[in-house]
């Protein structure tokens, strides 16, 4: 954003936009993180761009290999090359984690604004609601749900997004109070709109603008729900490539074979840390911008 | 002089909590009391609603309930077993019949038969909650120490220090702990051979596994209480008692912490259900008994009885938990007691 900003300046000539820029120097953690998700959404585009070796090429004489400079990541049970693996994985994983923070986001908006603005009973019935399910840890309302459908990719989704509902639900609902009671939503009742104007025109899009940082944050948070499952073995089933299934799989070897769990695990925390710190940063942005 | 001063570490709530005067201890009891009842309340709302799901669970399952609660189609209970199930249950009746019959036995402990366990559900829970429950405690102690520790130890006093506190604390909330507890495992199991991989009774057992889940709990909590630690070194009151003669360190374990701690309180009735993620892995990864783990086997044995058994004991857990922390949260904000 700050990179855009700079570009404005400069052909305006701009020198107070000049000065903005420089004070807002992008922090190298958010460039690493930035340059990070480059990379895996080039996995997910176009993986053998990446990786030389196909994810399912089985090599019965290579199998158990250590991280080397021809494995970079090893080689797992069968004799596949990890690191091709984890790079194939890329897109069903990330297409898990981005499914079930939109359905989740979704649903909590929908929950969320019909108690904000259906009336005190919805409200309260709604409020009453969420206090249960969130008495539930999200993994149990996974499991329940896993109980309910059985274990696949459809159910993962599903149980991740709908574990993770309550808690967007609510925050969607305070903002939407929030927003509710503001000066410029009575301006806009003063001006004489209609009720469904005021709510589609003035209160959702500001009581939505926290959902861009709530979702980069919520991507991180999903695919490591739903790799934890994964790993449980309630996930995708084996041979395809998914950094869940490959966890799980790689738990049979946990004493002999570190870099089986070590490298797909490694590639899911950094992916948590570069959504929070982009998560983070665009929040500061946001924030800034509110004070100005 | 002093005059000034006592009144601006009056501004400090926690720094002298002494009891108000005798005449509003009564009627700041009542409110307490009161209080506790509304909390009280929601909790058994809360217990209710986490039956009724269960009950929603049983019927929306594929195939007979009545199968369900004998023990799940991988059984293969008998059909004088089914029938007998279907008496006790009154499933031959209708729905809102058969919800009501469902709580009268909830509330009688009647939580069904474990057919992966073989005995009464209810048995497997009380053999199981124990070591949960000890693992969760060590964890959340483990957590406050470290969360606590990075707050007093790199808050304020080098900003190289300050960066690299944080920088760990989001390292530590990102982790997820099954690869947390496969690198400590890989690490202090196997390489160093200091603690036993798997299973191991006693402290030493215990160890890897509670670190696994301290870990990102600390991480949570410490990005808490840092911004509030923060906040509080910028105070009056901190003035005053640095005016005073009072040492970095005396501030910050005597006034700052105090401020801290609130916060990260509130969290922790959140951070029970995490706990509780958290639990069900690293007790499959470690091989431990527990209720974490009696829940995978439920799901992956289908043994329906045992898994709404298990999640009825871990919402018990988690509102028990949320009451302990309300009255906890009352003992360190003296504001709450007040009577206003």
């Amino acid at each position: 954003m700050a990179v855009i900003d700079g570009n404005l300046g400069l052909l305006l000539g701009d020198s107070e936009a000049k000065a903005k820029t420089q004070r807002q120097r992008l922090p190298i953690a958010v460039v690493l993180a930035a340059l990070y998700l480059l990379v895996l959404l080039v996995a997910v585009i176009y993986p053998s761009l990446l990786a030389r070796d196909q994810p399912l090429a089985i090599n019965t004489t290579q199998t158990f290999l250590g991280p080397s400079l021809h494995h970079l990541f090893g080689t797992d049970q069968s004799g596949r090359d990890v690191f091709s693996r984890v790079i194939y994985g890329a897109r069903s994983s990330l297409s898990i984690g981005v499914a079930a923070t939109a359905l989740a986001l979704a649903a909590g908006s929908a929950l969320g604004l019909l108690a904000g603005l259906g009336g005190r009973f919805l409200d309260v019935v709604i409020g009453r609601v969420l206090d249960v399910l969130f008495a539930f840890p999200g993994i149990l309302l996974a499991l329940l749900f896993i109980v309910i459908l059985g274990a696949n990719v459809t159910t993962l989704i599903l149980a991740v997004g709908l574990g993770t509902v309550p808690g967007y639900a609510r925050m969607i609902r305070g903002q939407v109070i929030s927003v509710r009671d503001a000066p410029f939503v009575e301006a806009a009742a003063v001006l004489g709109h209609t009720r469904w104007r005021v709510i589609t025109r003035t209160i959702f899009p500001n009581a939505m603008r926290p959902l861009v940082v709530l979702a980069t944050l919520g991507v991180g948070q999903s695919i490591v729900f739903a790799s934890s499952l994964s790993f449980l073995g309630l996930g995708t089933a084996p041979p395809a490539p998914e950094w869940g299934a490959m966890l799980s799989a790689g738990r049979d070897y946990v004493a002999t074979a570190w870099w089986l769990e070590f490298f797909p695990g490694a590639v899911i925390v950094l992916f948590t840390l570069a959504t929070t710190a982009l998560g983070r940063h665009l929040q500061r942005h946001f924030e800034g911008k509110d004070a100005a | 002089m002093t005059t000034t001063l006592r009144t601006l570490d009056a501004l400090d709530v926690f720094a002298e909590a002494d009891p108000p005067q005798a005449a509003t201890v009564a009627p700041r009891r009542g409110r307490l009391l009161r209080r506790f009842q509304s909390h009280l309340l929601s909790a058994v709302f809360v217990m209710w609603g986490a039956a009724t799901l269960t009950f929603g669970v049983l019927h929306l399952m594929p195939g007979n309930a009545a199968v369900a609660i004998a023990g799940g189609a991988a059984s293969h209970p008998s059909h004088s077993q089914i029938a007998a199930v279907t008496a006790q249950y009154g499933l031959n009746k209708p729905l809102i019949v058969q919800y009501l019959i469902y709580l009268e036995q909830l509330l009688r402990g009647h939580l069904g038969y474990s057919s992966s366990q073989q005995m009464a559900v209810s048995t497997v829970l009380l053999q199981n909650v124990g070591p949960t429950l000890l693992l969760m405690g060590s964890a959340l102690a483990l957590a406050w120490v470290l969360a606590l520790a990075s707050s007093v130890l790199t808050v304020k006093w080098t900003r190289v220090g300050s960066s690299i506190g944080s920088g760990l604390e989001v390292l530590g909330a990102s982790l997820p702990s099954y690869w947390l507890g496969i690198v400590l495992l890989e690490v202090f199991a196997f390489k160093l051979r200091w603690f036993p991989a798997t299973g191991g009774s006693g402290l030493v057992g215990l160890v890897l596994p509670a670190v696994t889940l301290a870990i990102p709990l600390a991480g949570f909590l410490a990005q808490v209480t840092r911004e509030e630690f923060e906040s509080a070194l910028e105070q009056p009151f901190i003035t005053t008692a640095r005016a005073r003669g009072m040492g970095d360190w005396g501030v910050r374990i005597r006034h700052a912490l105090r401020h801290a701690i609130l916060p990260g309180l509130t969290l922790s009735g959140w951070a029970i259900g995490s706990l509780v993620t958290g639990a069900v892995i690293v007790e499959t990864l470690f091989s431990r008994q527990g209720l974490g783990n009696m829940l995978l086997v439920g799901i992956t044995q289908q043994d329906p009885p045992l898994t709404l058994g298990v999640t009825l004991i871990v919402a018990l857990v988690y509102v028990v938990a949320n009451l302990t922390v309300d009255g906890l949260y009352l003992i360190a904000d003296p504001r709450l007691r007040a009577t206003a």
